[in-house]
């Protein structure tokens, strides 16, 4: 499945280990939360790069202890009517962490912009839509109503911008 | 009222550019239905039994003159000459084709309307007191955070996609109209001693199959905290609220299951976890809102009337009418008029587009340019001269929206029913309508006082029954549809559930089932007392031996 970043399909430099596989010598990896929180003491001796997935009946409290030690987080969308990886997006960035945030699973292209918003900065979609599709979605409105949201390049904030000096939250970098 | 400005047009303008490529790429079959379901519904577009529905946003139930007249336009050009006002305080049209609904979209957009979040599992239209910002016992008009909160939640990316629909409504006076106890969120305007307003905030109320009442979970939220506030609610929700079961799925489930002391302390983490000053109101934002809301230019009246007395003198019909629709207005020499879209035998709601254009220029001519649409799917005009009252009803008698019914038994709330929705088990305007034409004579409904009868044609209760002071919920028994009838509900400040009677009614007994619990009620009743203080005084009993002794 292609890799949207920063709104152009690139290659991905992330390998996703199940909970059983070996652990290579190196390199960028992704493992489940359960595998992070059991195999941490492995883990934490890893010479490559970490990441974790998250289920999203998952907590974020309780990955607080790994927070700095991964350089990406993948939450998953197991329909795209359910939006609680949507509140563990914004759970996360509020709470500081300015790592990779993927989205990956069930994905429409018309909510690309939200998830955007709440913080995701990479997405692993579907083909069976238009690539195009994919990165003109992300960019239907260019007004959002609501504070403290992450933006894309030619976003605005509406409260901020109808009154000066009333400067936005925070300026927010992706991490991409 | 509220006008937009630069950023409000343009934000409705790339939404209906957004809906328009949308449609496209469905009927371009790029998106499957399942796929575009969720994208149209959050743009108020339903499929129902015959044709889509198209439910339209009216921002805590105000509207102008200008907005009513495009509403008939879109009656008239796109349905079938006809809409029907909701409980809502929307409007929705029955007899949409997919095709032209970006049009529709686009002629809402022309006069500051639109369709978001009129569906779907989002955060749905703010709804509000109709009286609000003239009723004589309001403490301050409810709207400007209204409006924030209509901003704030429209297209929020963390909340588009919740368990299941979440309402809000809103009340600034000690006597709620809007019926907030019964909303997944209930916000309720208090003054403390120094004069400032913070928010009772009352969550998991609803009705639908599991009726609830809802719960404080805070007594005084200072103003300015009312949107993170939200946002920590929101969140809880969003979380942890069910989605194996959409039964199941709302808020009130979450509060019930967790219990309100466990939901409370995860609500209160949740907020004490992030920075409120992320999404705090902004006092400038509020203060520039609250300025559209400001009062309108009153003139200085004498409270005493003598025209009106005088044309309620030569006029008893007008008289009934001025007694049963009319309420008090804060300021002297002005009233509030209150339209019955409740005809003899008519459906409830309904107004075709003439009628639309009739109201229109009473509110143009007489009202400060301004409507209002109540949750009982009657229209308010909500700022007339008493000596204007008698022009009002004469343009209201020539286009048959004089009934002189409000608050009475005639003025009945009904769903759609199986007439039109595809959830319905049972239709609910023809029995409307049958009782309406029973207590066709005013006289008889002025007998009986003031009745809250409400008509809901599945357990869903978008006729809100469960809240009637009599409630009828229509159902389906192998294939015939019957109703029950329940007692004792109420929406007000002291909102309760009602209480099933017993067997249910064939749709042609349910006229003289009320009629035998109006009867019973007068027999029963002390001098002055209300229908719903007759039955909490003496509990249904003597309602269900009068009901079902005989038979």
């Amino acid at each position: 499945m292609p890799l949207l970043k920063n709104n152009a399909f690139v290659s991905d430099e992330w390998t996703t280990l199940d909970d059983e596989a070996v652990l290579p010598e190196g390199g960028k990896i992704i493992v489940s939360f359960t595998r992070l929180a059991k195999d941490w003491d492995t883990l934490a001796k890893f010479p490559g790069v970490l990441g974790v997935k998250l289920a999203n009946t998952d907590k974020i409290d309780s990955l607080a202890p790994y927070l700095s030690q991964v350089a990406i987080i993948v939450l998953a969308f197991p329909a795209f009517t359910d939006g609680r990886a949507y509140s563990l997006a914004r759970g996360l960035r509020l709470d500081g962490y300015r790592g990779e945030l993927r989205a990956e699973g069930n994905l429409l292209p018309d909510q690309l912009q939200y998830m955007h918003q709440v913080g995701f900065d990479s997405f692993i979609v579907n083909d069976r839509f238009p690539l195009q599709s994919w990165q003109a979605a992300s960019h239907q409105m260019s007004l959002a109503y609501q504070r403290g949201l992450f933006r894309v390049a030619g976003e605005g904030e509406v409260w901020s911008q109808r009154h000066q000096g009333f400067a936005p939250w925070e300026e927010q970098p992706h991490a991409g | 009222m509220y006008r937009y400005d630069e950023f409000d047009h343009k934000f409705v303008a790339e939404r209906t550019a957004q809906f328009r490529d949308q449609a496209a790429r469905r009927l371009s079959g790029e998106i499957t239905e399942d796929e575009f379901r969720p994208l149209r519904l959050m743009n108020g577009l339903y499929l129902q039994l015959h044709a889509y529905m198209l439910r339209v946003a009216i921002p805590y139930g105000t509207l102008s003159g200008k907005q009513m007249r495009q509403l008939a336009y879109i009656a008239d050009k796109y349905d079938r000459g006809y809409g029907h006002f909701t409980t809502r305080q929307n409007i929705q049209y029955n007899w949409i084709k997919l095709e032209d609904t970006a049009d529709i979209l686009q002629a809402l957009a022309d006069v500051e309307m639109h369709a978001i979040q009129t569906s779907g599992n989002c955060i749905r239209n703010v709804t509000t007191d109709h009286w609000a910002g003239a009723a004589a016992d309001e403490l301050a008009d409810p709207r400007p955070i209204a409006e924030l909160i209509r901003q704030w939640s429209s297209l929020h990316p963390e909340f588009s996609f919740l368990p299941r629909k979440f309402k809000v409504a809103i009340t600034g006076a000690p006597h709620d109209r809007a019926a907030v106890k019964v909303h997944d969120i209930g916000l309720r305007m208090h003054k403390n001693d120094a004069g400032a307003i913070g928010w009772e905030v009352m969550v998991g109320g609803g009705q639908g199959r599991t009726p609830m009442i809802a719960v404080t979970v805070r007594d005084f939220l200072p103003e300015k905290e009312v949107i993170p506030y939200l946002e920590a609610i929101m969140r809880v929700y969003n979380l942890f609220g069910r989605r194996d079961n959409k039964y199941k799925a709302r808020i009130k489930i979450l509060v019930h299951e967790l219990g309100a002391e466990k939901f409370k302390s995860e609500v209160e983490a949740e907020y004490a976890r992030h920075p409120a000053q992320s999404t705090e109101v902004d006092e400038r934002e509020l203060a520039r809102i609250s300025a559209y809301f400001k009062a309108p230019a009153y003139e200085k009246l004498s409270r005493f009337a003598p025209h009106f007395e005088e044309a309620k003198r030569a006029n008893p019909e007008f008289a009934r009418w001025a007694k049963n629709n009319l309420a008090a207005h804060l300021v002297d020499g002005y009233t509030i008029v209150n339209i019955s879209l409740k005809p003899e035998g008519g459906i409830p709601g309904d107004a075709t587009g003439e009628q639309m254009r009739v109201m229109s220029t009473l509110a143009e001519l007489y009202s400060f340019d301004e409507l209002r649409v109540s949750h009982a799917q009657n229209i308010v005009l909500a700022h007339v001269k008493l000596e204007d009252a008698f022009a009002v009803w004469e343009a209201l008698v020539a286009s048959d929206m004089a009934a002189a019914n409000y608050g009475l038994i005639g003025d009945i709330i009904a769903c759609p029913g199986l007439d039109y929705c595809a959830l319905a088990t049972a239709r609910s305007i023809p029995v409307a309508q049958a009782i309406s034409r029973k207590f066709a004579n005013v006289a008889t409904q002025e007998h009986y006082g003031a009745v809250k009868l409400n008509i809901s044609g599945c357990i869903n209760a978008c006729g809100h029954h469960h809240v009637g002071h009599i409630g009828i919920l229509g159902l389906d028994k192998k294939g015939e549809e019957f109703y029950q009838i329940t007692l004792g509900g109420s929406s007000s400040e002291n909102a309760s559930i009602g209480t099933i009677l017993g067997p249910g009614f064939a749709a042609h007994e349910v006229p003289d089932a009320i009629e035998t619990i109006l009867n019973t009620y007068v027999k029963l009743r002390t001098s002055g007392e209300e229908f719903l203080h007759t039955y909490r005084r003496l509990g249904p009993a003597p309602f269900k031996e009068a009901l079902y002794a005989a038979a």
